[in-house]
This record gives C-alpha cells, structure tokens and sequence, in this order.
C-alpha cells in the first residue's frame, strides 16, 4: 500500500531540477532542490494533463512546459493560472545514493 | 468607500476578460464587477478551439470560470449581449438589452475577430473560426473522406488542417504568400511544419493567390491564379484577426492598430483600460515599440495586469510575448519577437527538437524559436525567455552549444 519505491539515483537529477519516473501504470516528477532536498509530486500537470518533467524547475517552484501553470513542488500548491487544483506530493528519502519515493 | 460605488466593467467574456475579473477579486476589491459577454458561455479557453477539441467526438469546453465560480466571487455575468456605447463624460456603458451600467473604471477586453477575406461568392460553406459555435459548426464537417480547403497558412489553418486530417478529412491548403506562416515564424522552422503536414496527406499550395470562390451551399469551389480549381466541402478561411475596436473608436478613444494604452494599459481616457487582442502596446522589452499580440498567454497576463491598475496599482507591463502551437506530435514555442533579430544562432537538442535564437546587432537576445516533438523545446525556450526580458547578450558560441546549460547563462 505505502511501499517506498526506488524512483532514480540521487546523482541523476541535477540540483534544481526534475526527473520523470514511472511505476505501476503512473507517473511521478521527482525533484532536486537548489538546496539539495529530495521531493516528489504527480507527474502531470492538473491544468491539462502534461508531464511536469518538461518543465523548467526555478527555486521551489515547477513551471509546466506547456501552458506555464505554476506550482510550489514542495507542497504541491497551484501558484497561479492556468493551474488552480493543487499537485499531489509524495514522501521522498534517500537512502545509499538511491531516491525512494512512498507511493500511497 | 462611496466614490468607488459604482463598480468596474469588463466588456469581453474570453481569456482576458475572465482573467480581469477574477484577479479584481483575488485581490480583493469588493465592488460591484460586471462582465459583459456577446457569448452565451462563462469564460471558456480558446486554444484548444483549434486543437484537441476537434479530435474528440464533442468538443469540451474548458472554462476558466464556470457560472457557480462567478456567482461564488460575487462577479455578475451579463452573457449574450454586446456593448454599444460607452458615455465617458457619465461613465456609464449601454448595452444591446437596453441597460446602462455605471462605471468608475472600464476595461476594454473585446479580442479579436477574424479578417473576412474581402471577396464576392463567399456563403454558407466558406467559415471562420473565433468561438465555440464556430469550432460545433466546423466539427460537424470534418468526417473522413469530407473536402476541406484552408484558405490561409497561418497557425489557425494550419491546426485545423492537422486536426481535420486526424479525422480523416482531405485537405487542401491555400496560401498566396510563397511559403507558411510567413508572419513571426523563420522559413526553417515553417519548413518543418510544412513537411509534417505533407506527410500526414495534406496539400499545401503556396504562392498562389485565389482569384474566385463558387459556394452553392453545398460545396466550394475555389479557383486560383494560376488556374487550380480546388472544390471542398468546407471551406475554413483563416488569414487573420483584427482587433474590436469599433466600441473604443465611437467612444473617441486613440486607436492605432487596436485601443492604443501606455505601458499601464490605460487608454486614452485614464479611467478607462483595454488588454488583450484588442489592444496596442508599448513593448519596454524592445524600447517601447508598440505591438499588438494575438496570443493567449498575452491575453492572460494583460487581463490580470490592467485588474491592478485599475485599482492603482501603477504597474508596467514588462512581459514577453510567447506562443505556442500544436500540430500532429510537434510543438513550436517562440518567445520574443524574431524580426527584432538580426542573426541566428542554431542549437540542437535531439530528436530532431532545435531552437533558433535570434540575435539584435548589439548581441542582445530578442527571440527564441524553437520545434520539436512533444515539449521537447519548452524548457530551453523558458529559459531564453527570461534571457529576453534580462535583454541579456550571452556568447553565440554558448547559446549554439549544448554541452552549455542556458540555466547557466541566466545567472551570467
């Protein structure tokens, strides 16, 4: 039910970046924070369905590639039009150079 | 609070219009807000007008603001009437219905309404698109083995043309400049745009003007200057939009090229404000040459932008224009605008994907074109978007060379 899954290696995602991962029929974007933190949402924009790993991370904020919905990747939340139904986030944690995400 | 009583006016229900209003609440004006509409619908997204909203069997509707959002924010919709006159010595607007509501700021989102092709022998078969009805009506004809003709090469034709060969339909493309998308797109990129179409089965014809149209009713015919005869089931005529302004220009308002507003969006008159297609602009980006953008993302950060000011906030427009089109599995972005350019620098990305940026002789960066499948350019044109607005001047040999992150230029 709430397994933690192993999404990538910590070294595949830049700092300040995004990385797509995929598990059991879903998808999930899995970010690198300027500051080194691990963080994980749905992997598609709740505006019009578009992978979020296209898009271009700045701070803690994730910009989707195809109509700029913005949201806070931290704690999901929309930050402005056209996005307005927040992200769903999942717990992150590294363990032996792996990142795993809980997958509830 | 008395002297604000009479509320602000929005006439225009679309992207900007709906945008506005929203933001005046977001920001928390507690007024009377009252957006008037010539559509029967709340405000609906226009893009995928165009694009996916054509593939499916019903066209959806994507509404920015459903009718129980409006009555939640307290934002009176008035739908399905048109403005006709605005006193500006009563601040007061007129509508079709008869009504006169009182303003203390107005704001002028009326869009853009498609050029008519200024020609005898257009009827019922020969349409344009701007809303919903003209999407359903346009639907209704794209069945497989159904003739559509294009008149126009332009990203409204060029989608419907996709869309319509999704279907199965057969279409023809007409275009009398010598290639595609001649306007704010470089020949290289329409190059690959045209070749996708080729390969879904489309024909494109370029370079040759229509010299008559035949619409029994049925079908059109279409004859060419050179002596093609293209007969269609449909013809969707797409070579152009052209501002509303007639409501602004009885007013007395300055128009050139659309309602003429300074850097705040204000018109001529100070307590009255346009955005959106409907309006010209000074670019401060480019040293405030005045434009006039028909794009959606404008529509939206205008919309929002003249909310403020029209409760004070003094605030310049400081964007940069940015578009995007969809077409079969390819994406183009172009933030900028390429003919400030003087040069080109290519970069690569893989799959094919490549971005052009377009350089001023000083180096500065003023444009970024970019294709590619699926949102393969959409972060490196993000980048470069920001890039423009800094009016940065990186190295060519950086912008061309891959192994260079833009991310890295931007701190620069």
């Amino acid at each position: 039910m709430s397994d933690w899954v192993e999404a990538c290696a910590a070294d595949d995602i830049d700092e300040e970046d995004v990385m797509r991962f995929d598990h059991g029929g879903r998808t999930f974007a899995v970010y690198r924070s300027p500051d080194d933190e691990y963080f994980a949402t749905d992997g598609l924009c709740t505006h019009e369905k578009v992978h979020l790993a296209d898009g271009l991370v700045m701070d803690d904020v994730i910009e989707c590639p195809k109509h700029n919905g913005r949201f806070n990747y931290k704690t999901g939340a929309a930050r402005g039009a056209p996005a307005c139904v927040n992200l769903k986030t999942y717990p992150v944690k590294v363990d032996a150079g792996k990142v795993l995400v809980q997958i509830g | 609070m008395t002297e604000m009583a009479r509320g602000m006016i929005i006439i225009g229900a679309g992207e900007c219009g709906g945008r506005a209003a929203l933001t005046l609440r977001d920001l928390g004006y507690g007024g009377p807000v009252t957006l008037v509409g010539d559509e029967p619908h709340p405000p609906y997204e226009r893009p995928p007008l165009s694009k996916e909203a054509m593939a499916g069997d019903a066209p959806e509707i994507k509404a920015i603001a459903s009718d129980a959002m409006l009555a939640e924010k307290s934002i009176r919709h008035i739908h399905s009437v048109q403005a006709v006159a605005i006193d500006r010595a009563a601040h007061n607007v007129r509508l079709s219905n008869g009504s006169v509501l009182p303003y203390d700021k107005l704001l002028l989102a009326t869009g853009s309404t498609p050029r008519k092709l200024p020609m005898p022998g257009l009827g019922a078969r020969c349409v344009y698109l701007r809303t919903l009805a003209d999407a359903l009506a346009i639907r209704g004809h794209l069945s497989a083995g159904n003739r559509i003709a294009v008149i126009g090469g332009g990203f409204i034709g060029l989608e419907l043309a996709a869309a319509s060969r999704k279907l199965g339909a057969l279409v023809t493309v007409i275009e009398a400049q010598p290639r595609i998308l001649m306007r704010g797109v470089p020949a290289e990129i329409a190059e690959i745009i045209h070749q996708a179409h080729v390969t879904e089965g489309v024909d494109i014809l370029c370079g040759d003007g229509i010299a008559s149209i035949a619409d029994d009713g049925r079908q059109v015919r279409v004859t060419l200057a050179g002596g093609r005869e293209i007969t269609a089931d449909l013809a969707i005529i797409g070579i152009g939009a052209v501002p509303v302004t007639g409501l602004a220009a009885e007013a007395g308002l300055a128009i050139d090229n659309g309602v003429a507003v300074d850097t705040e969006l204000r018109s001529s008159d100070p307590d009255i404000f346009a955005a959106g297609d409907c309006c010209s602009f000074p670019l401060a980006v480019y040293g405030g040459r005045r434009v006039r953008l028909e794009a959606w993302r404008n529509a939206q950060e205008q919309g929002a932008l003249a909310a403020k000011n029209m409760l004070g906030a003094g605030e310049a427009h400081a964007a940069v224009p940015w578009f995007w089109s969809d077409q079969y599995g390819l994406t183009l972005q172009i933030a900028g605008l390429s003919d400030e350019g003087k040069s080109t620098v290519r970069r690569d990305l893989g799959d094919g994907a490549f971005i052009l940026f377009h350089l001023a002789e000083d180096g500065r960066l003023v444009a970024a074109s970019g294709i590619g499948p699926g949102n393969a350019v959409a972060r490196d044109i993000r980048l470069a978007e920001m890039l423009i607005g800094k009016q940065a001047k990186p190295a060519p040999e950086a912008l061309g060379s891959q192994a260079v992150k833009l991310k890295s230029l931007l701190a620069a």
